[in-house]
């Protein structure tokens, strides 16, 4: 550590402190610690939420019948191995609430953002790796705090992952209303805390960290969409904060802000004049935008993989800036749509109409871009570019059904039904679930040093995308033949008899879609210890992180920052011997910058 | 500007003020939630249409606004290198700014006297809005008077000087902020009904 040094020991701090196991491991300000104790962590969340999900779709394929898996799992909840309808409930809201933040929000912007940034743009490391590392913390604790409402008493949280009032409102509305209500609540304010401090470490870092030469405009996609996100999240989650607030104050001390006259368990209660849908219009201020805090950095990371697997320069880099800025200015604007049903005035449904089929014109750029990024490229299938093809594949299809529910008058037919479960699952979790896998294939080598085996992502890649359609295809049907979402069971409806089968069907396809993800988590844990060993750049790519030598050191680069030239994606440019160049490599002589 | 340009330090400088400002962005989205949300609520039949803000608010409006004005004071003495005025100035700006709390409680008092309680039989959801509001706002205060007391101790500590100021520069833009905050609040509720 101390040869290098001298050379720019007047920008390093890190390196006059020894390096003890607790300050390399664990209360770590370095970011590339910082985004590995990210993503396994979000690893973590997201098996819990997967076996979630695997547990509640066998309640719906094979109603109350017992099961030895909820027995063992479940305990008291399934009383002779059949699920309880409480927990039901309990197990759809934390799934949702823990695949959306805990592993889509912080799993997925916390580890690359952490991970690319500060290598991307050429920085030594986060503007403040303090708050860097508090935020990790902060993310870690909110994650044990869900998990321990998971074995409260009367039940973990269950009025929806969008907490609506009154069943987030009164501790004795439902089981899951009291204490796992409580600590849903304190998990999430904790979660807003850390989600906030990193944006904002992401937001000046990207803006005043970056390295001689490169300009805004040549920056990465990456980095453009991990800043665009940052500043979304600095913008909605305070309202869930403001709404959470509200939220409590009517919980714990009485107000009346969204809850109105009601009578429950034979007692009239003194709330009165609130209104819930005060509630859904904050809360669905940050959750649309929330949306695409999840989906913008998975755009970003498939932009990157496949103009570097492509051998091709991005198509359109302007118009790809240019859509995520559009896209994240609209994200503000829409909320409306997710509560066509509440009662809202038909014009202004038209208008959140109209704002909405409007995100289909930046979502059509970007996705006529990626088409045409791959367009007689040279295709390199690897397993990180099969999930961005994958991704591509899944946004268009969820999008489409994103314009008939963003249309009000067709919304309310399909409103809460299986149609919606499927729309949104494709379009934002199992598209951004692909951008993140396919960002952990192609950064794996930079994150361990060495490669992930080849064959188990191939296997790992098309048993998912099989199954992941077979699940949401089918969806689409039941939903418009109007199978409500979150019902613990529909056979008391001979209406939908018809149905069950093709629940049946989904359910396998989301058994083998979730078993299948230990061949990922086998090889993800083994290749750490066992991987082949990684070479400096492994896929020939442009961008700076590549640069940098495959053991970590603190401050990345050993003497000096390479200095910036070119934008990042100069792939098989005329008049070099390589396919690629980096963006460290000057201009040659007469060599003109490319007009993207 | 050309942000790429700067000494590291340059950088670290201005990237902790920009962190500063889109912090303040934060905040305002979430005052913003409070403020509409008070303005979507006041559509409803139990909202009080003729209800007067206490008298208190005005002269804690007038402290804040003075605050900040002293707060001003006392980094133009801090640029010129005059110490004990600089102290002078801090500790003035500290004890308006625990007045100016004091206030808001005198005011909460004065809400009281009227017959409205935050929450209970004896509540307005109109007051609850106010007392919510107002009682946020203290805290961000009490956030603001701990950075400013750290800046006092830093002062005393002779850690700052005329080159030397990002503490009390970011501490300055952030006692504003909240001044400013609570000008919005105050003539939000003056204004709107």
């Amino acid at each position: 550590m101390s040869a290098h040094a001298d050379t720019h020991a007047h920008d390093d701090h890190g390196h006059h402190h020894k390096e003890t196991f607790v300050t390399k491991y664990i209360f770590s300000q370095d970011h590339k610690m910082i985004a590995k104790q990210y993503l396994i962590t979000g690893t973590i969340m997201g098996v819990i939420g997967v076996l979630m999900s695997m547990m509640f779709r066998m309640q719906i394929a094979w109603p109350e019948e017992p099961n030895v898996l909820f027995e063992a799992l479940l305990g008291k909840w399934a009383p002779d191995g059949v699920m309880d309808a409480d927990i039901y409930l309990a197990l759809v809201t934390i799934h949702g609430t823990i695949m959306v933040f805990f592993v889509l929000t912080a799993g997925l912007s916390g580890t690359f953002s952490n991970l690319l940034i500060p290598l991307q743009i050429g920085a030594r490391d986060m503007a403040s790796g303090f708050l860097n590392m508090i935020s990790y913390w902060l993310f870690f604790l909110s994650s044990i705090i869900m998990v321990i409402s998971l074995f409260v008493e009367a039940g973990p949280a269950a009025a929806g992952w969008t907490i609506y009032p009154p069943l987030s409102a009164l501790p004795m509305a439902q089981g899951g209303s009291g204490m796992g209500m409580t600590l849903w609540l304190v998990s999430m304010a904790i979660f807003i805390a850390s989600s906030l401090l990193g944006s904002l470490n992401y937001i000046v870092t990207v803006l005043n960290l970056r390295t001689k030469g490169m300009s805004m405009t040549r920056l990465p996609l990456t980095i453009w969409a991990f800043f665009i996100t940052a500043v979304i999240g600095v913008v909605s989650f305070p309202v869930l904060l403001s709404a959470a607030l509200l939220l409590i104050m009517d919980r714990s001390f009485g107000t009346s802000f969204f809850l109105s006259d009601i009578f429950i368990q034979g007692e009239v209660l003194h709330y009165q004049g609130g209104s819930p849908v005060l509630f859904e219009h904050l809360f669905w201020f940050l959750g649309h935008p929330e949306v695409y805090i999840v989906i913008l950095p998975a755009m970003g990371l498939v932009s990157e993989i496949m103009a570097s697997n492509s051998r091709k320069p991005i198509f359109g880099y302007r118009a790809m800036i240019a859509s995520i800025l559009a896209i994240a200015f609209l994200s503000t604007i829409v909320w409306g749509h997710h509560m066509f049903i509440s009662g809202m005035n038909p014009f202004l449904g038209s208008v959140f109409t109209f704002t909405t089929l409007l995100i289909a014109i930046p979502s059509a750029v970007k996705a006529f871009n990626w088409i045409t990024t791959l367009w007689k490229g040279n295709l390199q299938m690897n397993p990180a570019m099969l999930f961005s093809i994958g991704f591509v594949s899944t946004f268009i299809t969820g999008g489409l059904t994103g314009i008939i529910l963003g249309d009000s008058a067709l919304d309310i037919n399909v409103h809460d039904t299986y149609f919606v479960v499927a729309h949104f699952h494709l379009v934002m979790g199992i598209s951004a679930l692909y951008g993140m896998f396919a960002g952990i294939y192609h950064w794996y080598p930079k994150m361990f040093g060495r490669m992930l085996n080849k064959n188990l992502g191939y296997i790992h890649f098309w048993v998912t995308a099989v199954c992941a359609y077979g699940v949401f295809f089918p969806m689409h049907f039941i939903g418009m033949a109007g199978l409500p979402r979150r019902y613990y069971t529909n056979s008391n409806f001979p209406l939908f008899d018809d149905l069950a089968n093709v629940n049946v069907i989904i359910t396998i396809f989301a058994l083998v879609g979730g078993v299948v993800q230990i061949v990922y988590l086998y090889n993800f844990f083994m290749s750490i210890f066992y991987g082949k060993k990684a070479t400096q750049n492994p896929w020939s790519a442009t961008t700076l992180e590549w640069t940098t030598p495959v053991e970590h050191i603190h401050g990345n680069w050993p003497g000096e920052i390479p200095h910036v030239y070119r934008w990042a994606y100069d792939y098989s440019k005329p008049g070099h011997d390589t396919d690629f160049v980096p963006q460290t490599v000057p201009l040659k002589e007469g060599e003109e910058e490319l007009q993207h | 500007m050309d942000l790429t340009e700067g000494t590291f330090e340059e950088k670290q400088g201005r990237a902790k003020k920009m962190m500063l400002w889109f912090g303040i962005i934060s905040l305002i989205m979430s005052f913003a939630g409070w403020t509409s949300a008070f303005v979507v609520s006041s559509s409803r039949p139990d909202w009080l249409k003729d209800f007067q803000l206490p008298n208190a608010f005005v002269i804690s409006t007038i402290i804040i606004l003075i605050s900040s004005v002293t707060f001003i004071l006392a980094k133009r003495a801090l640029k010129i290198g005059n110490r004990q005025e600089t102290s002078l100035w801090l500790v003035v700006t500290f004890v308006l700014g625990i007045v100016f709390i004091a206030y808001q409680f005198l005011g909460f008092q004065q809400i009281i006297d009227l017959g409205y309680n935050f929450t209970g039989p004896t509540s307005n959801v109109t007051m609850s809005y106010i007392y919510l509001i107002a009682v946020v706002h203290i805290l961000h205060v009490v956030v603001g008077l701990i950075c400013l007391l750290v800046v006092i101790f830093n002062h005393f500590k002779h850690k700052y000087n005329a080159a030397r100021m990002l503490g009390v520069e970011l501490a300055a833009t952030f006692w504003h902020f909240i001044d400013a905050l609570w000008v919005y609040l105050f003539l939000f509720l003056y204004f709107i009904r």
